[in-house]
């Protein structure tokens, strides 16, 4: 009998509420949630009217937190679809032809691999500057080593299998093979890996915007809020929580969902989990 | 295994070079040059004459291959060139950062040790008990936790509503300024080594030499403590490793929060004000740290691990 899988169903369960209120966002608030300030009613802890409260300027946190969950999903999934393209174009055409583009693929990786790809993303946003395209930018260039290296030893393993080398005899071109040979035996780690890559992109949005080089006020995204917060964590605590809350709920969420696949996938990797 | 320690740090210095080319090319297509951010003050345009003097001062003015040339040159002496807005070495900058980046990094990593890995034993010795599925419930929370807001609500609370640690700050290098940001910092690492701690014991228990000890007659704590310890160490050391190379690229956010002075919140700083030599500096240290810390574990490993081929 197949065990429940508890990882699976509860990260998917979070993964999907934070993309209903994504989606849904103008209909589940009547607030707008960068112009409805209202200095009337700053501060106001949570009540009624203003659920998760208000922030310093008198907008209601919980529209804000709704609204930048749009902000955290586009950057953790577009920025997540470059690393995956990156990884696996690099990935398996280097095993694939080998020889020097192998040798200057692997080297890359490890150069990349050396940076920690927080410290990497950073360097880039000072060069482009605040804002979402630079964020999708430098979070898509900065983390596609572990997709490579997947891609890599799959292709290695796969490019000997019999139906690869019919492909070759019916005189299917190189990329052909790797697109449609290659490719689709390998979606189940591709796909483990990318869904904990889409929460390693959300914490990173946010601690970039949280240091003011990610998104800038007064746009919603829940590391720039927490920035704001920090100021006034004594007075409106709950302008500190929510936002954090939201951003823990979405990581948790992608990282039981990456989980979860890995279970279904491959259940021989089911007791090693670290 | 002299020669595997050798060979082993030898084979840092082209990763390294490989990241000081990569990061040189891509501050250097940075539109715009630092000298004149520096002039500009919004309103008057810049004098070009100035803004050549400072070029030619910083020699910004040089082909790009030459400058990665000086650039190379200096870091075979040690010298990382000089800040663009203290005009001091930016060697003596990071010197002068680096102890309390390194103080807050091992007090962190000793925080995730002492609890992380004794939770992650105790939860594998009962698989399935509710310590078990709170332990990895709790693992989990800590990969997925933003530590910045870890960090943010443990000011709030220790800080200034019980009022028994200080907020933010280093107050000269006293331990108590240390303990929040080591707490934010080590939660992470502590999340993994639990994790890795309890699937290796898991692992290992399963073992034909631990039944084979048992069905010899061998006392229970005798079977952990002879056989299971030993073994699962080889696989923690290893993570602390990683995990200890990882942290001061970690310890970025960490250090802006607590207003740590280490070099995590020196290369965000310089980062806002383009200061470039201490960028690249900083990122440098960061990435030579993670590296010597990756190659001593592995050097570690293979002396502990025989099986290990040290070639």
């Amino acid at each position: 009998m197949r065990r429940f899988n508890l990882n699976l169903w509860l990260g998917g369960g979070l993964v999907l509420l934070v993309c209903v209120g994504a989606v849904f966002a103008p209909l589940l608030t009547s607030f707008d949630p960068v112009f409805d300030a209202n200095l009337m009613y700053a501060e106001e802890p949570p009540d009624a009217q203003f659920w998760f409260g208000t922030d310093e300027q008198g907008r209601d946190v919980y529209t804000r937190v709704l609204y930048g969950a749009r902000i955290s999903l586009t950057v953790g999934i577009v920025s997540q679809i470059i690393n995956s393209v990156i990884g696996l174009s690099l990935g398996i055409s280097a095993a694939y032809w080998g020889g020097w583009w192998d040798d200057l693929v692997n080297g890359l990786t490890n150069t990349m691999l050396a940076v920690p790809s927080l410290i990497f993303a950073l360097a880039i946003m000072a060069i482009l500057g605040p804002g979402l395209p630079s964020l999708l930018i430098a979070l898509g260039l900065t983390n596609w080593s572990w997709t490579c290296r997947i891609a890599r030893s799959s292709t290695l393993s796969l490019k000997g299998q019999g139906y690869v080398l019919a492909a070759r005899t019916l005189g299917y071109g190189d990329i052909r093979i790797m697109a449609t040979q290659l490719l689709p035996n390998m979606v189940g780690p591709i796909l483990v890996i990318s869904t904990l890559g889409i929460g390693a992109a959300v914490l990173a949005e946010a601690a970039l915007s949280f240091l003011g080089l990610g998104i800038r006020p007064p746009f919603p995204s829940w590391g720039s809020m927490l920035t704001g917060a920090r100021e006034l964590i004594v007075i409106a605590p709950w302008a500190a929580v929510f936002p954090g809350l939201a951003i823990f709920v979405t990581v948790l969420g992608f990282n039981l969902l990456g989980d979860g696949l890995r279970d279904l996938l491959d259940p021989h990797m089911r007791s090693r989990t670290a | 295994m002299l020669r595997f320690t050798i060979r082993r740090l030898l084979q840092v210095i082209p990763t390294l070079l490989a990241v000081a080319l990569l990061i040189f090319v891509i501050f250097s297509v940075v539109p715009g040059s630092f000298a004149s951010s520096l002039m500009a003050d919004g309103r008057t345009a810049a004098d070009p004459e100035m803004l050549a003097r400072l070029n030619e001062q910083f020699g910004l003015d040089k082909p790009l291959y030459l400058r990665f040339a000086d650039y190379i040159t200096g870091l075979a002496r040690f010298d990382l060139g000089t800040s663009f807005r203290t005009r001091e070495p930016v060697l003596d900058v990071i010197n002068a950062r680096l102890w309390a980046s390194l103080k807050l990094a091992v007090a962190a990593m000793a925080f995730a040790i002492v609890v992380g890995v004794p939770l992650g034993f105790i939860a594998a010795l009962r698989p399935g008990s509710l310590l078990d599925s709170v332990t990895m419930i709790g693992a989990v929370s800590g990969l997925s936790l933003p530590q910045f807001w870890l960090g943010l609500l443990l000011m709030y609370l220790f800080a200034l509503v019980l009022g028994w640690l200080p907020s933010f700050g280093y107050g000269g290098g006293s331990w108590r300024y240390l303990i929040l940001p080591a707490i934010t910092l080590g939660v992470t690492p502590l999340a993994l080594l639990a994790r890795t701690t309890r699937a290796g014991v898991l692992e290992i228990a399963n073992e034909d030499f631990i039944r084979t000890a048992r069905s010899k007659g061998m006392s229970e704590a005798r079977v952990v403590r002879w056989h299971l310890v030993r073994n699962v160490m080889v696989l923690v050391v290893t993570t602390i490793g990683l995990q200890f190379g990882s942290m001061m690229g970690q310890a970025v956010v960490i250090e802006k929060l607590f207003s740590w002075p280490g070099i995590g919140s020196l290369l965000v700083d310089s980062v806002s004000i383009r200061d470039t030599p201490v960028v690249q500096g900083t990122i440098l240290v960061i990435v030579v740290w993670f590296l010597l810390i990756n190659t001593l574990v592995d050097i570690v490993y293979a002396a502990i691990d025989p099986r290990i081929k040290q070639t």
